[in-house]
């Protein structure tokens, strides 16, 4: 420490890399936690139309009808709007309510099928939004999703326990799994200072490798065929259905709702999560208050890569019921966008894991009916990040005001 | 009196010596160990071929036929030799070259071929293995040098792997149009530096974090080329999509050396471009004005503008030539390969690069050895499958990620980022 007694000579300046590294969280947090509603919503409405423009430039009628435009102007215009609304209709149709279904069953399903496939995301976005708050970047969600997934899984069909049992000890193991794979790069950055990015990054890869070979050993995935995949998992180990069969609404879900408001109660109510954001905060005053940052370092990734690997546990239990290379999908990734979207707050985190759940979900509908390839789900989620980051772009856009309160100064 | 000064000194100079570094000895004795014990006493029966020769070298080399057992308790031998050696070099507190753990390295891959190849009578084909490991290497060596230039000056770029696909896709389109594949490598570097606008847009502009950035322009790059994949190139691949290959251009002479001349100087236009910008770089970045201010806005922005460098545009300028510089690694998986674009075909290289400039300790000579380290596994791992072995390739390719985990611990040396990296400079 410097001691720094004369009041009047300038203030020594922090060493670079503490500067450095100061800088770098409060600004993290500061992009995340600052803006508001609105601009998230505005954010959203942008995006739908750049992808909007998007689905119209890649469509040949479009383009035909823009060719002649001076002669038909109207035409253009019918064409333009009934390409993109029919794409957008199809998304809506496809992940909320389905107005053309012949059954109400049919017709609510959707809305069920947006939660299904929200909720690994809503998991994992909830440890990626955890080890944000203490100003850590998870980037590891994918590891540990495949982790939790894979201990899950072959937990799944290997024991042979009574029903609602088999399927907690599963939910256990995957738990365990994101974890220990979390608790790794906690450790290596508490330990070491290795940064945290580059060995979740690390261990991503290292996991999908091991998966990979797991999944061509016999004793492993417990058949006898050739196919890189496992045996199913026992039905004592399944998800149980929160409604009847047409609908694949699982137990899972009920985990993402009770997993949000254990967060909410981490952050807000508990002892723990008040020095996770403080050391997110700054972590050098926490360590001035008593805080042992390297000790919250290490506890944040367990609890974020527990989260994870519930979400993978979520995904091999509740929907996909045998394991694949391909079991954790974009799910860690995409879980990141989902706890940015959300701005590191459990709830938020929540409600950006349904909307993307509901994009992925409507996204096959609109694949499959209007033949507007599902990627244009991947932009559109990626500018509403982009602008959501950057709110002082969304605002000069709509010419908003900007607010009083944040102000950094030098 | 000369014995007297020893005496007198020496006791305070050992008290100042360093602790024995026992760790590099540890390692090199283990893997000594383990090559003589499992490649040579317990080793496969067996012969295996390294096969050196290709067609057309300019004095053909007979295949080397050795016994599997011989081979790995020659080699096996030779490696503990090395470990003692690097035990007596570290109780003196000596220091040996970096060719001596890059020896210990060559003949470790050595012996361990030895052992796979017996058994199955396998056949290495040394030419075909170096090759491939180039190949795979290219997008990474991109990559990491784009990483390096823009983390030096300050921006953080985990949009490589998003540079590299976009330049990949406007390669294979350009080319695919003008039906040239020179067009491709021309319309490449822009795709990169496109996203690099995005980048320090968001980064300079907005003072977004720019690992978030990063991260997300992976996710746009992905999405958009995809969908245009799925909507415009699939619609009509004989015009948007046709495979074009740029053309080898042997070098007289040097491409003739038997295996390393076959290898390095009998590639496309891009690989010899790759050499250039390593080398380049390696030079400029350390020597020159343009370096020298890259790097004061990497470490110490304030002290930058005090002097009179402009920080931000020096930022701009060297994450946007950064970014052609990865739009051109991008190049390779299409028209450097001759591929016709596909989804998702950086297939995370780019992340890979970020690994490889950390390695490299951000330096251009440190991050090819990391690429190359990371191609070569790779290439190993696709020629034990070839030639079936008992190791199973994904715990092969899994290797240089344990070791950049271990790398990054700390464990080879101190890695040190530049100290401004991701924090936007703000006045």
């Amino acid at each position: 420490m410097t001691t720094d007694i004369s009041p009047a000579a300038p203030s020594p300046a922090p060493p670079p890399e503490a500067e450095a590294e100061d800088g770098r969280q409060q600004n993290l947090l500061q992009e995340i936690l600052s803006g508001s509603w609105l601009v998230s919503l505005l954010a959203i409405v942008l995006a739908l139309l750049l992808g909007g423009v998007l689905i119209a430039v890649s469509n040949a009628e479009v383009v035909a009808a823009a060719e002649n435009f001076f002669a038909a102007p109207g035409e253009f215009f019918s064409t333009l709007f009934s390409t993109v609304g029919n794409a957008y209709s199809a998304l809506f149709r496809g992940a909320v309510f389905d107005w053309d279904a012949r059954t109400a069953e049919r017709a609510i399903r959707p809305l069920t099928e947006s939660m299904v496939s929200g909720t690994p995301l809503i998991l994992t976005g909830l440890g990626i939004a955890l080890a944000f708050r203490c100003g850590l970047f998870n980037i590891g969600g994918q590891g540990q999703v495949i982790l939790g997934a894979t201990i899950a899984g072959f937990l799944g069909y290997a024991l042979s326990l009574p029903p609602i049992v088999h399927m907690l000890i599963a939910v256990i193991g995957g738990i365990v799994g994101g974890a220990i794979w979390a608790g790794i790069a906690g450790v290596l950055k508490a330990r070491t200072g290795a940064n945290e990015v580059i060995v979740t990054i690390m261990l991503n890869s290292i996991a999908g490798y091991a998966l990979g070979y797991l999944l061509k050993q016999n004793w492993f995935t417990h058949t006898a065929s050739a196919n890189p995949q496992s045996r199913v998992i026992d039905d004592s180990a399944q998800m149980f259905l929160l409604l009847p069969p047409p609908f694949r609404l699982h137990f899972g879900f009920v985990l993402a709702i009770l997993a949000t408001v254990f967060v909410w109660w981490l952050l807000e109510r508990s002892t723990i999560g008040f020095e996770f954001k403080a050391v997110g905060a700054n972590p050098h005053a926490a360590r001035t208050a008593g805080i042992s940052v390297s000790k919250v370092t290490v506890t944040v990734m367990i609890v974020a890569g527990a989260l994870a690997g519930l979400g993978g546990a979520a995904q091999v239990l509740g929907t996909e019921f045998k394991l694949t290379g391909g079991i954790s999908g974009s799910i860690g990734f995409d879980a990141i966008t989902v706890a940015l979207l959300g701005r590191s707050k459990p709830l938020g985190t929540f409600l950006a894991g349904l909307l993307f759940g509901a994009f992925k979900a409507g996204g096959y509908l609109m694949q499959s009916q209007t033949g507007t390839p599902i990627d244009i789900v991947l932009v559109v989620q990626s500018v509403i990040v982009l602008l959501i980051a950057a709110p002082p772009l969304v605002r000069s856009i709509f010419r908003l005001p900007t607010p009083v309160l944040k102000r950094k100064e030098d | 009196m000369t014995a007297q000064t020893v005496e007198t000194t020496s006791p305070t100079h050992a008290k100042v010596v360093a602790p024995i570094a026992w760790k590099f000895p540890i390692v090199y004795s283990i893997l000594a160990l383990v090559s003589f014990v499992f490649f040579g006493l317990i080793g496969r029966d067996g012969e295996t071929t390294f096969r050196v020769a290709s067609g057309g070298d300019l004095f053909a080399i007979p295949d080397l036929v050795v016994s599997s057992t011989a081979a790995g308790l020659t080699l096996g031998i030779l490696l503990v030799i090395m470990a003692a050696v690097s035990v007596y070099v570290a109780m003196r507190r000596l220091s040996i070259g970096s060719w001596f753990p890059m020896l210990f390295g060559i003949l470790f891959v050595l012996s361990f071929l030895a052992w796979a190849g017996g058994g199955s009578g396998g056949v290495i084909p040394l030419t075909t293995l170096l090759a491939g490991a180039l190949a795979l290497s290219v997008p990474l060596i991109f990559g990491a040098m784009c990483g390096l230039v823009g983390e030096r000056s300050g921006i953080i770029n985990i949009a490589i792997e998003g540079q590299l696909l976009a330049g990949a896709f406007l390669a294979a389109v350009v080319a695919s149009v003008v039906k040239n594949p020179y067009a491709g490598l021309l319309a490449a570097p822009i795709a990169g530096a496109l996203v690099a606008v995005i980048l320090t847009f968001f980064a300079v502009k907005y003072w977004v974090n720019q690992i978030i950035i990063g991260v997300v322009l992976n996710v746009l790059v992905v999405g958009v080329t995809s969908f245009l994949y799925s909507t415009v190139l699939t619609e009509d691949p004989g015009l948007w999509n046709s495979r074009q290959k740029l053309p080898d251009l042997p070098i007289p002479l040097l491409s003739d050396i038997p295996v390393l001349g076959r290898v390095l100087f009998d590639q496309n236009i891009l690989v010899y471009i790759m050499y250039v910008v390593v080398i380049a770089l390696q030079i400029f970045v350390f020597r020159s004005k343009w370096g020298l201010r890259m790097r004061a806005v990497g470490e110490h922005p304030k002290a930058a503008d005090t002097v009179g460098i402009k920080v931000n545009l020096t930022r701009v300028r060297n994450t946007l030539l950064a970014g052609a510089i990865a739009g051109l690694g991008g190049a390779f998986f299409t028209v450097g390969s001759g591929l016709a674009f596909g989804k998702e075909m950086s297939a995370g290289q780019g992340y890979i690069a970020l690994a490889a400039m950390i390695l490299g300790k951000w330096n251009p000579k440190g991050a090819l050895m990391a690429a190359l380290l990371f191609g070569f596994s790779k290439s190993l791992g696709n020629t034990l499958q070839s030639i079936g072995t008992p190791v199973a390739n994904e715990l092969l390719l899994m290797l240089p990620y344990i070791v950049t985990v271990f790398a990054v611990a700390g464990f080879v040396g101190r890695v040190r980022p530049p100290a401004a990296e991701g924090v936007p400079y703000v006045k």
